[in-house]
Parts: C-alpha cells; structure tokens; sequence
C-alpha cells in the first residue's frame, strides 16, 4: 500500500523537493539569526560594522548550504555518514600539527578565506557516525555490552584529541551528544548510570590533567567571589548585566553594563547577556522560545521519520542544538563554568554558524524524506 | 515474528526514550527559566544597584580657597595653578618600578622617594599618592606623553596656595599644609591629594571660611575607569574672602623701611583699634611651607638668631622703658598725688637706702614739672612720682591702658606681656616687693614687659581721649564674632590726659626733646611721641664706674632695646604707632626715625580709609576634573 507512494517520492524532482522543504523552519532560524544581527549591531554601538555585516554574509552562504544539505538525498548521508567521521577525525590528527590556536583553545586550519575548525565538524560527523552505526545492528545488538565498543572508540577518538587541543567545552558536547545518540538508541540505561558514577569517580584523576586557566575557571565557577577582578569578573559583570535588565531591560543600544564595556565577549559567549540587558526577561524569554520551537519540531518531526539513520541523526542533532544554547546560556546566567560555548546562529563567529546551519541541513534533510526506507547495508539501492 | 518484535521494540524504545530526553531538555530549560526569573525579577534591584554603581562614579571637585585680601582689597594670599602629578598605588604593578620611570623623566630626590613610598605604605592603595607638584610646563607635558609607561601615574592640573607678597605679611596669614592623618578620616574631602588646609595664622583661624565647599560631579565611566560622560555637577563653592585691615602699601614700607634690623612696627587707627601695619622682621617666606619645607630651610630659620618664624609684633615682650611714663604719669595724676605743677630737682641720681638710682642723663636736668619730664625723659622725676603713688595703682592705670593681657587676635602666640604687682611677686617668687623696684618700674624697667602691639594700642587710647578701643585685625567677622561695639570711655580725666599728651608733643616738637630730631614738619601731620630704650642688661656698679660703654661697642644681643610710640595727627589724632627695633641702641636715634617715616605714610596715604566693600574675585583656574574618593 505504501510501496508505490515511497517509489513517488523516492523519483520527486529537485524543484518539488525544495517547495516541500520545511520553510517554517528556514523561517525560524532565519528568525534567531536575525536576533543575532540587531544584538550585533548594538555591541557595535549602533553600527552594522564590524560584526554584523559579516555575520550576514555568513548567514546566506550558511543558508545556501543548508538547503543544499536538506535537498539532498538521506540515502546519501547514511552512505557518507563514515567517510566524513574519518575524514573529520585526520582533520582533528592534522590540527594538531598544523593547526594555529586562538584564544588558548579551539584550534583551527587556516584555510585563508575561512578559518576551518575540526572541531565543530565532527560534532556533526559523530552523531552521523553513531546513527549509521546503530542504524546498521539490530536491537538487540544495539543493548548487548558487544556492540558498546565501537560507538565508544567513536566517541572517545574525537574527545580525546579535541580535549588535548585543549577544549573541554566541544569534548563534553562530543560525550553527551554521542551518549545521547546511544540513549536513543536503547542502549541499556544502566549503563549509563555507571557511566556517571565512573565519570565522578574519574574527576579527581581528571582534574590533573587539566590546564590552570581550566582549573581556574571551574573553581571561579563554583566561587565567583573568590576573584572577583580576575577570573570570576567575568560571571558577576554578566549577572549584574543580566539582573539590571529585569523584566523589560534598558532599553536597545542601552544596556549599560554591555555598552560600557563591563560585559566580556559579548558580541561571542555573551551575546545573550546583552540581550537580556537591553530587552529584559521578555527579550532573554522571547529568544528561548524560538529555540524551543526550533528544538521541538526536531524531537516531532523524528517521529515521523521511518529510517532508523533519520530518527537518530534528527534527534542526536537536535540534542547537541540543545546542548549548545544550554550550555552557553546557563553559563552566562552563572549555572555552570564559563568553557567558551557560542549562543548558536547568534554569537559572532563562522564556525559555529555553519556548524549548526549544515545540523538542521540534516535535520532538513530527514524530514524531507520521512518515508524513505534505507536497507541495514545502508546501500544505495 | 521475532523480525516484527525487533522492527516494532526500535521504534517503540526511541520514541519513549526521545520522550524521556525531551522531558530531561524541558527539565534544563525551566531551570534556566527559574534563574532568569530569581535574576531579573527577584534580585533585579540589586544588580540594577550594582551596575549603577559600575558605570556612575562620583568625583568630589575640590572648591578654590577663598582669598585674603588687604582693607583696601589687595590680593595677600591667591590660587595659582599646580601642574602636579599623582600615583595611585593599586594600578602599578610595581611602585618602585614606575617612580624609576618617572625620576628618568623629572628629578626626584632620596626624600622625595622616602616620602612617597611612606605615603603608600600608610595609606590605602586607591588613594592617589602626589609624587611631584610644582611642576614645570614641559615637565608636565613629558609626563603626560610618556605616560603609558608610567602605570598608575596621573598628570593633573590643580590649585595650589600662593602668596604673592610671601614674607612681607607670612606672620598674619600663616600658611597651609597638607593635613594631618587624624583630619584626613572625618573629611573625604582632605582626602582629596593636593588638598591643603591653614596651619598657622589667619589661614588657620579662617580656615572653616576660605575652605569653600566641594562640589562632586557624577560621570558616566566604562570598564577601564574612562570617563564616558559627564551625567551630573554640581559646583565646588569657593571659600569666602577674607579682608584684613591692614593696609598693605604701609605694612610693605614699614617692612621695608625695618628692613636689616630684628624689630617689629605696629599702626592702630585709634577710633576704631584697626591694625593697619603689624610688622615683624626678619620673616620668612609662606610659599616654602606648600609643599612642606625643606630640613635645611627649616634648620636655619630656627637657628637664625634674629628670630624669623616669631612674630615680635605680638609676641615679643619687651620692658617698654621710658614709653611707660605716660602711664605712670596718669596714675599719679589720676590718684591726685601730684599735680600738673609738681616740681622734681634731678641731679642725675637719687638715693634710696644704700640704693643709688640713676637718671639716664649723668649731669641731671635739673629742676621740672611734669610735662618737661615727658619731654626729657628724666628718671629721676618719675622715681619720685612712682614713689609717692605706688606700685599697685601703676599696675592698674598699666592695664586700664591694654597692657598685662593678651588681645584677642586671630593669630598664634599673642602674648600678654607682665604687668607686675606685690601680690604677683609674692606668689610667684615667694619676696615681698621692694620700694626700689616700684622706683624701676616708674621707668618702665624691671619686671614689667609689653609687647608692641600693646604699646601701640596703649598710645591710641591716650591719643584718643582714653576710648578703650581693642586691636582688631580683619574686616570679615569670625564666625560666631559679635562685631561694632562702641570702644568704652576708660574714665581717665581730660586734664591728666591733656598733660601728658602735652609732654609727648613736646617729645617731638620742643628743640630739647627727645626726638626732635624725628620730628614731621610737614603741615597738619605733627606727630606726639615718647621714646624708649629698653636695658638687655641691668648696668652694674663698675660698669658705671668705669664709664658707660656706648651701645655701638656692644656685642649686638647685649645692645639695648630702641623704642618709639607715637600718634599722629597731634590735633586730631587717628594713628598710633610703636617701634621697637632689637639691640637697636636707643629710641630717639633708631626707632624714632622709622615711627616718624611711617606714621607720616599712614597720614599721607589715608591708610584709615574705609575699607572697600567690593572685593576682588578668584578667576577660576582650570575646569576642574574631580578625583575619585
């Protein structure tokens, strides 16, 4: 009964695809990223130049590229899906050797028009990796303790390179989407249990090995009062920010503590700040929401996707979408160590944009064909 | 049915667990929408008061002290602009380091050094520090060019004391300082660096009037303490002018006219008791204390043996000498043991037990009544009158006539002078009083002593018909100062007073008199006056005997006293004047002459005249740009 609908749309034109294309969605984070644009435009104190302009052209080449992700073929992704993990993971072996560092993580390859980071590939590339995986094993093997070992290497290898760069924030995002994935894919969950435990039980180990601005910024973190003009400056300028907006804020171009330069990095990591000081709760509040929406359409729409690869990929992604606006937000409000996560699709910054733009690409992508059926092999039939 | 089980379980086990990661993803979100609520809307008062407090600073604006001025509005003590430069302690890394930069820049001594890198250690690392004041116009303009090598150091323009006529008036305006660490706590603003206070003279009894009030600006700053805007000022209030009733032109020409000598000149208008001239040489200059005076500066102005940092004006006491006759005078007269005609034979000496007394003049005068006795200065005339009229009333007329206590002046170290009697001798001494020594207090001898401000104001309450005005030094009221009272009648009879005033124009104006030589011929300027030599050193009998040695064969401390008081005009008079010039010699040949050039540019000048009302204003400096407290 459904065989010939699927053989339809397996032959739909490219033209037909796009006018399916979820525009509600493009409409949404074109929505999030226009947010970005005006708070940009404010930390320039009132000017289009510097950042904002750039990060507009970086919107529409993100936006070209993420259409052309979502029009093309799942059937194609579940076969790429491994390449582009191996070739994430020589990128994140290269970086090491021929990377330049910024900031004193995050490496890159300067690729002289664009600053390419391995980083924010593989979390991409991992979460395909992991759904090809488990798209390929049956239930059963996906809750058997056998089939942990490969999905396991495949989280481990990137977080481990990318933890040595070194940049705990992308390796936490890294463990919980590809532990999400996993979840997802009914690996037993008391697994997971003692995978928390052994994790606490590691910290005191971990904490040897982590640089002193790290230890720094997690003792700052747990006492921001312990200095308060150095390393804990950071978190009380953004909560006084934050606080002094109250429920409507200053005011746009206002916001005192953004505008007079108290607040760090704002036109980065915290660029939500600024824009709970100048529009208040309902700003902070209207902003969240939109990512809500964005979010819980993914987690509705991967219901509706029939291939297992989709299912995965839509919601892995969605979740590390998720981890994104939550890490950076609860940092800025004071929740959790300040580890250098952008506010996705508003911070300044390429990477990270098209990071996110190619994520809902996928996400695109899957929903466009719900109704393909992809084989085990994953092969192109 | 296995295979249907497996398909069926895969979507079942993701669709419950995407529910169970949803739930976990809401979890999150209201945690952080709880923290937006407990940040922007519980604690929002709290930050809002924070940031306010980041981005507003307030600057306290130091208000220019008020000025003093002279009875006819002369500026004595102004404001000038202080190119200075500050350290605050807290944005160096290292203080040391940076006062090496800077004394690469500009010269900074060992002291300077001392000084500074105490002032750090005391006080707290915020407040600014000044390392140099003073400063050149180049050596501001290199500081503020290299300073981005220089943490912590802050070029400023400020205001500091200046004494355009420093030593001529130092002894009445005193000078400013910086203050003391016990003030610095009550006021923020003598935290204010650069901020001087009056520790000494008029400026330290007036300080609370030409303080002025700060002002405070409110300014908009950004992260790095750089002034955004400017949101709220409200000016400093100069402090108040303060006007003297001195007469500046007089005081710099009896200064001058002392100039050499150890002494002092005093005018008083003698209707009102207005200070016209208070003089005291050598002085020193008030502007070297600004900055804190140098060690050798301060050495040698102590060790100076004419006396520089004492105001002999007030605070010498002297015996007075011959210039006390008129009050022996008047006390006799007035007690009615003598009168006008009462006759005295002088041989030279007189005889008192085994006592031989001495008229300074060895051969004697021979037979006079009072006034000749005024106009001679003969001793032996007044042993006799202090004799028969006795110690105690002496005493009594000395003080009816301002002497034995301390005028209320506005100035440190005003001194009473001695006005001796039994009873005082008895008490501090514990020996009766002895008839010689009421003899030597007839000459203004022994015990007693005045100071010349005294004398001054003694001579203007005979010279105007015994009205008991008092000294007075400003125009401006002291605070809480009840001003214009009427100077009270001093009940002293217009006979006595006429005799004796008889006797001092003849002083001046009789060819035999004292100082004849001193006198002013001009019309209507005539002056009265009785001279005064005050003993160093009582003259013992081999001395005598030997011969008297003449004043110019002295060494210079033991040489007498040289005294003058004088009014003038004689017909009407309205200024009085007293000179005592230090081992001057004697009082016709030294003082006279200065009292009679002075008293003669007071008549001339009409430095009586009402003081102006309008006085002069400061012009503003520089735009103040506050500092941080």
């Amino acid at each position: 009964m459904t065989e010939p609908a699927i053989s339809l749309k397996g032959k739909r034109g490219l033209f037909t695809k796009f006018g399916e294309l979820n525009w509600f969605v493009v409409l949404l984070i074109t929505a999030i990223a226009c947010v970005g644009f005006v708070m940009l435009y404010s930390v320039a104190g009132g000017s289009i130049e510097p950042w904002a302009s750039r990060q507009m052209i970086r919107f529409a080449v993100g936006l070209v590229l993420m259409i052309a992700v979502a029009l093309t073929s799942l059937r194609f992704w579940v076969s790429a899906a491994y390449p582009i993990y191996l070739g994430a993971l020589a990128l994140l072996i290269a970086v090491e050797f021929i990377g330049t560092t910024g900031m004193g993580a995050q490496r890159w390859i300067d690729l002289g028009f664009f600053r390419l980071q391995p980083s924010e590939v593989m979390k991409i590339a991992l979460v395909l990796a992991l759904a090809r995986y488990y798209h390929g094993i049956t239930m059963r093997e996906a809750m058997s303790l056998r089939s942990l070992l490969i999905p396991v290497i495949l989280i481990a290898l990137p977080a481990g390179l990318v933890l040595s760069q070194p940049d705990l924030g992308t390796a936490l995002l890294l463990i919980l989407g590809g532990a999400a994935v996993m979840f997802l894919a009914g690996v037993r969950l008391w697994l997971f249990v003692a995978g928390i435990i052994s994790a606490l039980a590691a910290i005191p180990v971990a904490w040897g090995f982590l640089k002193d601005y790290q230890k720094s910024r997690i003792l700052t973190f747990l006492n921001p009062e312990r200095d308060p003009l150095g390393a804990g400056y950071h978190i009380m300028q953004s909560k006084i920010a934050l606080g002094s907006g109250g429920v409507y804020g200053k005011g746009f171009l206002l916001g005192t503590q953004s505008q007079l330069n108290f607040l760090p990095e704002k036109q980065t990591d915290f660029i939500f700040t600024m824009l709970a000081e100048e529009f208040g709760l309902l700003g902070g509040l209207g902003l969240l929401t939109l990512y809500g929406i964005l979010i819980g359409y993914a987690i509705l729409v991967s219901l509706t996707i029939r291939s297992h690869f989709g299912r995965l990929m839509a919601m892995g992604l969605a979740f590390t979408f998720f981890l994104y606006v939550f890490i950076n937000t609860a940092m800025v409000m004071g929740l959790l160590p300040v580890v250098g996560v952008p506010l996705p699709l508003v911070s300044y910054g390429g990477s990270a944009m098209l990071t996110v733009m190619i994520g809902f690409g996928l996400i695109l992508s899957a929903a466009l064909h719900r109704d393909a059926i992809i084989p085990r092999s994953g092969a192109i039939t | 049915m296995p295979i249907k089980d497996r398909r069926i379980d895969r979507f079942k086990v993701y669709s419950r667990r995407a529910a169970i990661l949803a739930g976990f993803k809401g979890l999150l979100v209201s945690g952080l929408v709880a923290r937006m609520y407990y940040l922007q809307v519980i604690e929002s008062d709290r930050y809002q008061m924070l940031a306010e407090e980041n981005r507003i600073s307030v600057r306290l604006l130091a208000p220019l002290r008020g000025l003093i001025v002279d009875r006819f509005g002369r500026v004595l003590a102004a404001n000038r602009a202080d190119y200075r430069a500050y350290l605050i302690p807290e944005q160096t890394r290292s203080v040391d380091d940076t006062l090496d930069a800077l004394s690469r820049i500009i010269p900074l001594s060992r002291d300077d050094h001392q000084r500074i890198r105490r002032a750090v250690q005391r006080q707290r690392a915020f407040l600014p520090v000044t390392v140099a004041a003073n400063l050149s116009w180049t050596d501001f303009a290199r500081i503020n060019l290299a300073s981005p090598d220089l943490p912590g150091v802050q070029p400023d323009v400020g205001s500091t004391r200046y004494y355009p006529h420093g030593p001529l008036v130092a002894h009445l305006i005193g000078y400013v300082g910086a203050p003391g660490e016990d003030e610095v706590g009550r006021d923020p603003l003598l935290q204010l660096p650069g901020f001087k206070v009056g520790r000494n003279g008029i400026e330290r009894t007036f300080d609370s009037q030409l303080r002025g009030q700060a002002g405070n600006m409110k300014v908009e700053v950004n992260a790095v303490g750089r002034v955004i805007r400017e949101l709220e000022r409200k000016n400093a209030v100069q402090g108040s002018t303060v006007q003297l009733t001195i007469d500046f032109e007089l005081q710099r020409y009896a200064a001058d006219r002392l100039a050499g000598e150890s002494g002092s000149v005093v005018v008083v208008d003698v209707k009102t008791g207005e200070i016209l001239a208070l003089v005291s040489v050598p002085a020193f200059d008030p502007n070297d204390f600004n900055l804190g005076i140098s060690r050798t500066k301060w050495q040698s102005l102590l060790a100076d043996k004419r006396k520089p940092l004492i105001n002999k004006a007030v605070a010498g006491q002297y015996p007075p000498g011959s210039t006390f006759k008129m009050a022996v005078a008047l006390a006799a007269l007035e007690a009615g043991v003598i009168k006008p005609d009462h006759k005295v034979a002088c041989w030279g000496k007189k005889e008192l037990g085994n006592h031989t007394f001495h008229c300074w003049k060895r051969e004697g005068h021979g037979v006079l009544d009072l006034v000749n006795a005024i106009q001679h200065s003969c001793d032996i005339y007044f042993y006799d009158i202090a004799d028969r009229v006795g110690i105690d009333r002496i005493a009594e007329m000395a003080r009816r006539l301002g002497l034995g206590s301390a005028p209320d002046l506005p100035i440190p170290a005003v001194a009473s002078g001695l006005v001796p009697s039994p009873g005082w001798k008895l008490a501090t001494q514990g020996v009766r009083w002895q008839r010689g020594e009421t003899w030597v207090a007839g000459i203004g001898q022994g015990y007693i002593t005045a100071t010349p401000l005294q004398l001054a104001v003694m001579t203007a309450r005979i010279a105007n018909g015994a009205h008991a005005i008092s000294p007075v030094l400003t125009v401006t009221p002291r605070s809480g100062e009840a001003i214009d009272k009427a100077p009270a009648p001093l009940n002293i009879s217009r006979a006595a007073l006429d005799v004796v005033r008889e006797g001092m124009a003849r002083v001046t104006t009789h060819p035999r008199g004292t100082a004849y030589a001193a006198r002013i011929t001009d019309d209507g300027y005539a002056m009265a006056g009785k001279t005064g030599t005050a003993q160093v050193r009582r003259i013992t009998k081999a001395e005598r005997e030997a011969g008297v040695r003449k004043n110019e064969e002295k060494p210079w401390e033991e040489r007498d006293h040289a005294l003058f008081v004088g009014y003038g005009p004689i017909e009407d008079p309205r200024y009085a004047v007293a000179v005592v010039v230090e081992h001057g010699g004697s009082g016709s040949r030294t003082a006279a002459p200065i009292a009679r050039d002075v008293l003669l540019k007071a008549m001339r000048a009409n430095s009586a005249a009402a003081p102006v009302d309008k006085l002069p204003e400061q012009p503003t400096l520089t735009p103040e740009r506050g500092v941080d407290v």
